[in-house]
């Protein structure tokens, strides 16, 4: 079966004017600046990075939250940024939806379970209340709670129960794509090992195409099926899971890897350091961003920006790698 | 004679629906320049038992123990007075939001200051340069600017070394760290760790951590008490631990992590932590336990060669005449626990 594209981000960027303070002047925080990609139905594409570098932006963009500065994006064969019809834009929504990491904050306290799965097809459908009621039901034990969970509130659950609540309140339109922004990061091991297998229960049975993001890097080997790797905003490697965890090429992706803790207390290895912090977006680096921590930088890397070429295993953007120096 | 030690401590709070035992009877030895781990899921007592060694839980709480002693002195006869003298200058613990563990009022350099003035003393000037020197150390680049700098002016990990800095003013010979690193990136994660690791290499400094991350566990620890509900269910050195984990808890905890799984699917531990109102009789972990029998259900395990459980593992499988496994509620079952 060949998988059918669902979504294309071609050279997606989103750039945020500061405005200029009493003190401070203004900017521009290019917060996302040219990704590329596609996402198949069934597929998990993993974005990993710290803080700061664009992962959210991203999921803002995809769920149509708001709109691309620049860039492409296509959706079910609709590009977004030309003109459509309240319709075209109501049937484009719901071929998109989020799960957020923190299940505290992401539930409304004052609805029960019913109401909050009941609401996205209240807006967007015409089904009768007997209708509803029914999905909501099926829809429920279909992510592991039980029908008389239903008129509970968001507080009588646990922590795991509620992110199961708002996976299904994710998947009630059926959607075609579900955005995974740190959904497992917020809870506990033996919690995280039962989202993590509901996850991909549902993603076989309703052939659901994933954009997971994380920073979790044993999280994202073990369901992703392809990993873009961000810094700064920008893309910097990008290929399948394999390719990524046992030959990372960009200087920063085999940092990274080698800064997550390994539950394996006999394995000693050798640390790539990574020294400072993620420089602030309103005022990157010049070239290549990430060459004030990289172990490899050289002149041309302070000077131009690198672009993302394909190498033998994936797509890399750094100049080390395409001059062989790494 | 170790450092710390304490014996048989409990942490009970009285609520609106009675008496919850947040800690059971834990044991922790500790010796000088020891690093040590407590792990285990939230609700498991990590925190409340280090919180009660530092004398900083609320007075609803009622603290009993056999023993809890520091280097000779017993801190369960101590005075408040006396106390004061021993914790932030001899035992110190940082805690797991520096953005938030901070007072956003002071600079962090008056921050700094006021542990060394309060336990060592000494002239402005010399409270300044030591400072700096503490701010050197943790690996804040410029530190002088940045005694005047307030917490909203830094990043997490920045703070988080403010943090630190503070607690090791006074050359304590226990740090405390509770989840140090589990708001921060893991670039960021790695360069505090490294930094925990190489101060209690050079100065001969004991460290708690307590944490939930199995990984972070693995690269820093060297015995691990790992507790659940309450309870230390298994005491091991590091190695042994990961490779031979005794009691059910511990082998179906490590089962879980992604990074040890073979298959797409996750060996998951149904149910949840129990909480004040859900408590099972006999073994805590029972409801969630796949090798659970009657004896389970019905009588408290004892502790057996530090591992709290009727039938402790070896290679996965049960012993002391474990009848058999059941099959309901193998570890690969999403059975849903509905503890709510």
């Amino acid at each position: 079966m060949a998988a059918e594209t669902v979504l294309k981000a071609n050279n997606l960027k989103r750039y945020y004017e500061i405005k200029g303070g009493m003190f401070a002047k203004g900017g521009t925080v290019k917060a996302l600046d040219g990704a590329s990609f596609n996402l198949e139905a069934g597929k998990t594409l993993a974005v990993v990075g710290e803080s700061g570098c664009g992962k959210s932006t991203l999921a803002r963009l995809v769920t149509l939250i708001e709109k691309p500065t620049d860039g492409e994006l296509v959706l079910g064969g609709f590009d977004i940024g030309s003109a459509h019809t309240a319709e075209e834009k109501r049937t484009l929504r719901q071929m998109v939806q989020i799960v957020f990491q923190d299940p505290y904050g992401s539930l409304n306290p004052r609805q029960k379970v019913s109401a909050i799965l009941e609401e996205p097809l209240k807006i967007n459908t015409s089904m009768s209340s007997a209708e509803r009621r029914a999905e909501v039901l099926s829809m429920m034990s279909r992510v592991g709670l039980r029908p008389e969970q239903a008129d509970r509130y968001p507080h009588m659950f646990s922590g795991g129960q509620r992110q199961r609540i708002a996976i299904a309140r994710a998947l009630m339109l059926r959607p075609k794509i579900v955005i995974l922004d740190e959904p497992v990061s917020a809870l506990d091991v033996s919690i995280q090992a039962q989202v993590l297998n509901l996850l991909t229960d549902l993603q076989e049975e309703m052939n659901l195409a994933y954009l997971f993001i994380s920073h979790d890097l044993s999280v994202v080997r073990h369901i992703a099926d392809d990993v873009l790797v961000m810094y700064l905003g920008q893309p910097v490697e990008h290929g399948s899971r394999e390719e990524i965890f046992s030959n990372p090429q960009h200087p920063y992706t085999q940092a990274l890897l080698s800064a997550t803790p390994v539950a394996d207390p006999s394995r000693k290895r050798e640390r790539i350091k990574l020294v400072g912090e993620l420089p602030s977006p309103l005022n990157p680096p010049s070239g290549c961003t990430f060459h004030p921590r990289c172990p490899l930088a050289n002149e041309r890397c302070k000077a131009e920006m690198p672009k993302l070429a394909p190498t033998s295993s994936a797509q890399v953007s750094c100049h080390a790698v395409a001059e062989g120096r790494n | 004679m170790s450092l710390l030690e304490i014996r048989n401590l409990s942490v009970e709070f009285e609520t609106a629906h009675g008496l919850f035992r947040a800690v059971d009877s834990v044991d922790l030895e500790i010796d000088q320049g020891e690093m040590a781990a407590i792990v285990g899921e939230s609700g498991s007592g990590k925190s409340v038992s280090m919180l009660a060694l530092m004398g900083l839980l609320p007075w609803t709480a009622r603290i009993t123990a056999d023993r809890m002693n520091f280097d000779g002195q017993d801190l369960l006869t101590i005075s408040q007075k006396e106390r004061r003298k021993i914790i932030g200058k001899d035992i110190s613990m940082i805690f797991q939001e520096p953005m938030t563990s901070l007072n956003p009022c002071f600079t962090v350099g008056y921050q700094i200051m006021e542990v060394i003035k309060e336990h060592l003393g000494g002239t402005k000037k010399e409270l300044e340069a030591r400072a700096v020197e503490l701010l050197g150390l943790v690996g804040i680049p410029a530190p002088e600017s940045r005694l005047r700098a307030f917490p909203h002016q830094m990043s997490g990990g920045m703070n988080q070394r403010v943090m630190i800095a503070m607690m090791i003013a006074c050359n304590p010979r226990l740090l405390i760290a509770d989840e140090p690193t589990t708001a921060l990136d893991v670039t960021i994660q790695a360069q505090i760790l490294e930094l925990l690791q190489d101060l209690q290499h050079k100065r001969g400094m004991a460290l708690v951590l307590i944490t939930h991350d199995m990984g972070v566990v693995a690269e820093t620890a060297e015995v691990v008490n790992v507790q659940y509900a309450g309870q230390q269910v298994e005491r091991q050195n590091v190695v042994d631990l990961f490779a031979r984990p005794q009691h059910p808890y511990t082998h179906a905890l490590l089962s879980a992590l992604p990074e040890r799984a073979t298959g797409k699917r996750l060996p998951s531990i149904p149910g949840v932590v129990p909480g004040l109102l859900d408590r099972p009789t006999g073994c805590l972990f029972n409801p969630r336990c796949q090798f659970a029998t009657d004896k389970c259900r019905s009588t408290p395990p004892a502790l057996h060669s530090k591992v709290l459980c009727h039938y402790p593992l070896v290679d996965g499988k049960p012993t002391n005449n474990h009848p058999g496994v059941s099959s309901q509620g193998s570890s690969g079952q999403e059975a849903l626990g509905g503890n709510v």
